[in-house]
């Protein structure tokens, strides 16, 4: 768990993190959301220090980071980034295995580990351990500046835009897969983003930022529903608002039962493919595999918030 | 980039290479001019001899290789490992004239009389280490194969040098008359160079990094070291003296400690002025050409300063800094001449002896090795920047 306690970052007269209050939950992925300038980065930054706060704690695990000499700290604490910062002096297997060798585990095992993590990550390691990293492509390389920061099984991953270099066909499946891998670890995950989409994606929580101070800080549904100023409410994007609700809730969320004509659609998919299914096929209903039925006039009531499909 | 002076599609043309008709004039002209001077002693002016001139026969046989060997190098569709082979055979059957001459030329017991290398020789020489030189850049070689070439090329030179072949020249006349004092210099000329190279590694890098990390004192280092480095390097040596020489005669064991007004320390002392601002700005230049997302990361992972310092900046800023040796050891093998002024030592002594006498052989005789020297420091180098190089994306080639 980390607790950040009235975070305050000033450079002379500006203030770029202001009294920020937030927790996150062990096992849980915080999303800071915000325009460039917000803060965001700084705040993530502060949190393995590589910010010094000018006032406030952070406590993980009840501990205060302050107590921890900063480089001890940041061996615990996964770090990726935007660009992935792989160093380009050293082959692949070198770069995931930098933190397990700051801490000096045994050559063996440091071995092991960065093959069992560029086999997590669907890399071959006959083929790639030795490979450079310009030889790599854009997404392989983010996957490796992912592995790197999982390496000594940190419990707290920070990440910076770690996306932001990819185009979106494969952000969203990088997505998809750091999603699956943090439920999989269970590794808490504070993640940067100016992106909204993304943090409604990935985010157990958001915090919404906006010139150094934490305007709100919530579950998906509750920023995209109750929008706490109208700054939030901008940052959302009024028309894409129905889309990002529906894409937070699944079909078995909304079965009813009934029956339909037509290609069923599984329970797993969100109710914004369901829309898109019932406007691309121009049916009513749909049929839901395994039985009941979602219809379009309740995807359009969820749709204006008013449904609440999340209960 | 084309050489060819055809117009594409019109194959029976026949294609011209451009630097090979440059090198083919200036071989040429090597070949009607003078290929020695023969002098009745060390320092009156000699009289030009043409290759002919001083073998008869065989010497018009080897003028007409040299020009059919010209001629080739002006074809474009030359291979350039032919074109290179030319180059190559060219400077040895050069150096292998010259040595012929010297032996023709020469009275048998007369120990006055000299013979020198002049224009003509020269300009072959150039013709045909150019043609060579241009063959290799353009045939885009591996780095070992490179490497092989730069050796090759210093075995055949110290073969041919070593075999007496051409002890009648003037130069290696020179060279006769003072072995030891010869061999004395060129170790006197290394120390200078590379002491005071690695005098300003050794400051200069730490310097770097400081103004690397601490941006507010770029400005004044880098302006004092730009200063020093417009101060001419005879100005410097005359600063020197009185203020070294007050040193030496006023400061308790300053004298007994090397420090002195002429000799090897003032000389040293400038040489290292001067390639302390190539050392600090490059340092400076490659640790910022560091992508700011590896050292932030490097960071981030939990190295400390030292660790990122050590393991990711100067790994990665490393090609630049040797770029500056690069240009700091063939800047100081060429400055350290200036230092036989001040009884520094090196090869100069001999450039300034043989100025002082008119003797050009003598001048030749520092001239040559000093040429020489920097040519080998300057291509190992490239070389081996190239080798560390290595972790960036390849260049496309086209």
């Amino acid at each position: 768990m980390i607790e950040i306690r009235n975070l305050t970052k000033r450079y002379d007269e500006t203030t770029v993190v202001d009294d920020v209050s937030l927790t996150v939950e062990t096992g849980q992925i915080a999303a800071l959301v915000g325009t460039s300038g917000s803060g965001k980065t700084t705040l993530l930054r502060m949190i393995n220090r590589l910010v010094e706060p000018t006032s406030g704690t952070v406590l993980i695990d009840g501990t205060d980071t302050a107590t921890i000499a900063p480089h001890i700290l940041r061996r615990r604490i996964g770090y990726a980034i935007q660009g992935h910062g792989l160093f380009p002096h050293r082959t692949v297997g070198q770069n995931i295995a930098t933190v397990p060798t700051l801490l000096k585990w045994p050559e063996a095992e440091i071995r092991a580990r960065v093959d069992e993590l560029l086999e997590l990550f669907q890399l071959d390691p006959a083929q790639f351990r030795d490979r450079m990293p310009h030889e790599l492509s854009g997404g392989q390389q983010q996957r490796v500046g992912v592995a790197r920061a999982l390496a000594a099984r940190p419990e707290l991953l920070l990440m910076d835009e770690p996306f932001g270099a990819l185009d979106p066909v494969i952000r969203a499946k990088a997505q998809e897969d750091l999603r699956a891998l943090q439920r999989q670890l269970g590794t808490t995950l504070v993640i940067v983003t100016h992106d909204m989409e993304e943090a409604v994606a990935l985010g157990d929580r958001i915090a919404v930022m906006d010139k150094g101070r934490l305007l709100q800080y919530g579950p998906p549904d509750e920023i995209l529903t109750a929008p706490a100023t109208p700054f939030v409410q901008a940052l959302i994007g009024e028309g894409e608002r129905p889309f990002r609700l529906l894409s937070l809730s699944t079909v078995a969320d909304l079965v009813q039962p009934g029956e339909a004509p037509g290609p069923a659609i599984p329970p797993e998919a969100s109710l914004r493919d369901a829309l898109a299914e019932c406007l691309w096929s121009g049916r009513e209903l749909l049929p839901v595999e395994g039985g009941g039925i979602v219809t379009l006039a309740r995807l359009r009531e969820c749709a204006t918030g008013a449904g609440a499909a999340t209960t | 980039m084309t050489d060819l002076a055809s117009p594409a599609g019109t194959a029976s043309t026949p294609a011209i290479s451009r630097p090979g008709l440059l090198f083919a004039a200036l071989g040429f002209v090597g070949l009607v001019v003078p290929l020695v001077q023969f002098k009745a002693n060390r320092i009156v002016l000699g009289e030009g001899v043409l290759l002919p001139g001083a073998l008869g026969a065989a010497g018009w046989l080897l003028a007409a290789a040299f020009a059919v060997g010209l001629l080739a190098g002006i074809s474009a569709r030359l291979d350039y490992r032919l074109r290179l082979l030319i180059g190559c055979a060219g400077v040895v059957a050069a150096l292998l004239a010259l040595g012929a001459t010297a032996q023709a030329l020469t009275p048998p017991d007369n120990n006055m009389a000299r013979v020198a290398p002049a224009t003509g020789f020269w300009l072959l020489m150039l013709a045909f280490a150019l043609m060579a030189t241009d063959a290799l850049s353009r045939m885009h070689l591996s780095l070992a194969q490179r490497w092989l070439m730069l050796a090759g090329a210093g075995v055949v030179i110290g073969a041919i040098l070593w075999s007496g072949w051409l002890d009648g020249v003037s130069v290696m006349r020179e060279y006769a008359a003072r072995k030891d004092l010869f061999w004395r210099e060129a170790w006197r000329h290394l120390i200078l160079a590379f002491g005071s190279l690695g005098a300003a590694l050794v400051v200069g890098l730490p310097i770097g990094i400081g103004i690397y990390q601490s941006p507010r004192l770029r400005r004044p280092v880098l302006g004092v070291l730009n200063i020093l480095q417009t101060i001419p390097s005879l100005a410097l040596f005359g600063i020197m003296i009185p203020i070294f020489g007050w040193i030496a005669a006023n400061v308790p064991g300053a004298a007994s400690a090397g420090i002195a007004g002429i000799g090897i320390f003032p000389a040293l002392v400038a040489l290292f002025l001067y390639s302390l601002l190539p050392v600090v700005s490059n340092t400076l230049v490659g640790l910022n050409g560091v992508s700011p997302a590896a050292r932030d990361a490097a960071f981030g992972l939990g190295m400390t300063e030292a660790q990122v310092l050590r393991g990711v900046l100067l790994p990665l800023a490393l090609p630049v800094i040797i770029a500056a040796v690069r240009i700091v050891l063939v800047q100081n093998i060429g400055l350290a001449v200036i230092a036989g002024l001040i009884g520094g030592g090196g090869f100069g002594t001999f450039v300034f002896q043989g100025l002082n006498q008119t003797a050009m052989d003598l001048v030749l005789l520092g001239a040559l090795p000093t040429i020489a020297l920097a040519l080998i420091a300057g291509i190992a180098l490239d070389l081996l920047v190239e080798a560390l190089d290595r972790h960036k994306p390849e260049r496309t080639e086209a």
